[in-house]
């Protein structure tokens, strides 16, 4: 048994709660949150020790891992401190406000050689890590150009009252909802060198961003668009899309479809030349406990096998969550609209 | 229940395996007239139970049903609440407090909260209870037999092994509404201990169910064998696995597991509503001859 502290029972907190109490390998040995309304709830109904205090649960409870799921303003000074005291970490994404940061962060894990992850769970969407494979094995040639896109309905009426949209505390759809897909451009196709300029337009809010539209080249100097909307009410859900154009093929892959055309038969096996389709059904491994999508618990899995050495901890670990907050720090200072 | 339950999904825009699809749904099912007209297709074939959520357009929808009543004489509603991508956007946009704020009626929640935090579990169940209401209030009037607790707060509550809020939900449709509760899920062999552990018997359990085994999380040989050995009241729902599999297969595997007592799909077109319907009936039949 692996026993798992969880700081921060929102949203993301919650969900990761409920997957973390069905895990047949975990013990849930605390739960903190600031809101009394969360804490009484947990404590009349659920029967995990729950605290108002994180820094009291972790004097008081066995923790071999901590979840962190607070907003972004605080990962870093809770990280650190969870890190000193040897702590498995995983964070919510985005890791840290800044760079720095979060660099600090990447080499005290390893030094202390704990396992660390962040909540970026695309990577354990079927279909991009298809589209990963099918990148790596060369198959598309020589790449010429990629197109990342994120939309969803988040802030969609002007009155707003929370973390999200309020930049000190990591809000933004560039930090929220753009990360998504530039941390899965960055893993697929390797990191942003630099931002050749953004453009980061309010929609409704009028302290933050709620969309970015950003020209990037990465370190392959392979150059591409990130496009990102949390503000579009045409969408009913989140919607993150990569389509990556080679000389020898295109493909355009979100988390429900992968649709990739072959210019010739040097394919990977079981595609042919021209237009193949896959689904996430065909790609996606069985889970345990479902919910919300298969990706989130196989992400609280993976985590759970690293600290068992059963998997290495190469998927979203910090350094690779930093490479993201480097390129999110690339395109706000980038940004044309004063 | 009825042996074949029409969904709701494809009036949504809920496509498991297509954005591009879920957009022409949304584009087909504009108007309110295109629903009546597809439902008015499911009728036509024999369907006459319709299992929908409690989406803002459902509402238009029970207004219909009830401006004809001879029409819509047995039509029958299966409500599936709470519509939760309208939480879970609140949530993010309003924060927990702002959303049960926003979406509990009067000064309800506004006088509870007042004064210190010291409530009783009774205090939130009622809160629940007011959701539910006010989820529940555009089918006044109608029939609905049966009324379900969504996938997601099912099985969210069933992670946090909040068993007691399970059983109010329960009770709480028993007495309120007069009608069946059931639970959507993903997980229904681990629901099905814990309906066991708190003494819900012969639950009314929707869950994915196809031979692709897609959604059926902890695989299809423990849902198969929870199947032969348990007892409940199992709609299956995603049995085509999205389109993974053939129709002809997809239906032929779940007429031959016991304990399913109805099969829930959804479709655009009055062909492919047709097709499922008489699979249904054709393997239904099969089968029982098979056993006699």
């Amino acid at each position: 048994m692996i026993d798992v502290a969880l700081i921060g029972a929102g949203k993301m907190g919650i969900s990761h709660l409920s997957i973390l109490g069905a895990h047949p390998d975990v013990r849930v040995s605390g739960v903190s949150d600031t809101s009394k309304l969360v804490t009484d709830v947990l404590k009349k109904f659920t029967k995990f020790p729950v605290y108002h205090d994180y820094e009291q649960m972790l004097n008081e409870v066995n923790a071999d891992a901590v979840f962190v799921a607070v907003p972004t303003k605080f990962h870093a000074p809770m990280v650190k401190r969870l890190l000193g005291e040897n702590k498995h970490v995983f964070a919510e994404k985005p890791f840290c406000l800044t760079a720095e940061e979060g660099k600090e962060l990447v080499q005290l894990a390893e030094a202390k050689n704990l396992v660390n992850q962040v909540g970026y769970h695309n990577k354990f969407v079927g279909t991009f890590r298809e589209l990963k494979k099918i990148v790596d094995g060369g198959f598309l040639g020589k790449l010429f150009h990629f197109t990342g896109e994120v939309s969803g309905p988040v802030v969609v009426r002007p009155k707003q009252d929370n973390w999200r949209v309020d930049p000190a505390e990591g809000g933004g759809c560039l930090m929220d909802y753009a990360s998504h897909i530039l941390d899965l451009i960055i893993s697929t196709l390797g990191p942003v060198e630099s931002v050749k300029g953004s453009l980061l337009k309010p929609i409704y809010s009028s302290k933050v961003e709620d969309s970015v539209y950003s020209l990037l080249e990465l370190s392959s100097k392979l150059s591409g668009v990130l496009l990102a909307n949390w503000s579009d009410i045409t969408y009913r859900k989140m919607s993150t899309s990569l389509t990556i154009q080679g000389n020898k093929g295109k493909i355009i892959c979100d988390a429900n479809e992968l649709k990739v055309f072959f210019y010739s038969s040097d394919v990977p096996g079981g595609y042919s030349r021209g237009w193949n389709v896959k689904y996430v059904t065909d790609l996606t491994d069985e889970v345990d406990f479902y919910l919300r999508g298969e990706e989130y618990s196989a992400q609280i899995d993976y985590f759970i096998k690293a600290i068992r050495k059963e998997v290495p901890n190469t998927l979203n670990n910090f350094q690779s969550a930093w490479q993201t907050d480097k390129a999110i720090s690339l395109i706000k200072h980038s940004n044309q609209i004063k | 229940m009825t042996r074949i339950l029409f969904g709701d999904n494809q009036f949504f825009a809920v496509n498991h395996i297509s954005d591009e699809k879920s957009r022409a749904q949304a584009l087909k099912f504009k108007d309110d007239s295109a629903i009546i007209k597809t439902l008015d297709y499911a009728i036509g074939a024999g369907i006459d139970t319709f299992m929908c959520t409690t989406h803002e357009r459902i509402f238009n929808i029970c207004d219909f049903v009830r401006e004809h009543p001879a029409k819509y004489e047995n039509f029958t509603f299966y409500p599936c609440l709470p519509y939760a991508h309208k939480y879970a956007n609140a949530v993010t946009e309003l924060g927990i407090v702002g959303t049960l704020k926003e979406y509990t009626p009067g000064n309800f929640f506004a006088s509870i909260f007042k004064g210190g935090f010291a409530y009783l579990s009774k205090d939130y169940l009622s809160i629940m209870e007011l959701l539910i209401d006010a989820e529940l209030k555009m089918f006044k009037g109608l029939k609905t037999p049966v009324i379900f607790l969504q996938n997601v707060i099912t099985d969210l509550l069933l992670g946090l092994q909040m068993k007691d809020i399970l059983k109010a939900f329960h009770d709480y449709i028993i007495k309120k509404y007069n009608a069946e509760p059931g639970f959507i899920t993903m997980n229904m062999p681990k629901l099905l201990s814990v309906c066991d552990e708190i003494g819900i018997e012969n639950p009314i359990i929707c869950t994915s169910i196809n031979k692709a085994g897609f959604r059926m999380s902890g695989g299809k040989e423990l849902y198969e064998k929870v199947l032969h050995t348990k007892k409940a009241r199992i709609i299956a729902m995603q049995v085509f696995a999205g389109g993974a599999i053939s129709s002809k297969e997809a239906i032929e595997y779940v007429c031959t597991l016991p304990n399913i007592q109805s099969i829930l799909f959804g479709a655009s077109s009055q062909g492919n509503i047709q097709e499922t319907v008489s699979l249904i009936r054709h393997y239904d039949l099969a089968f029982k001859e098979k056993i006699a």
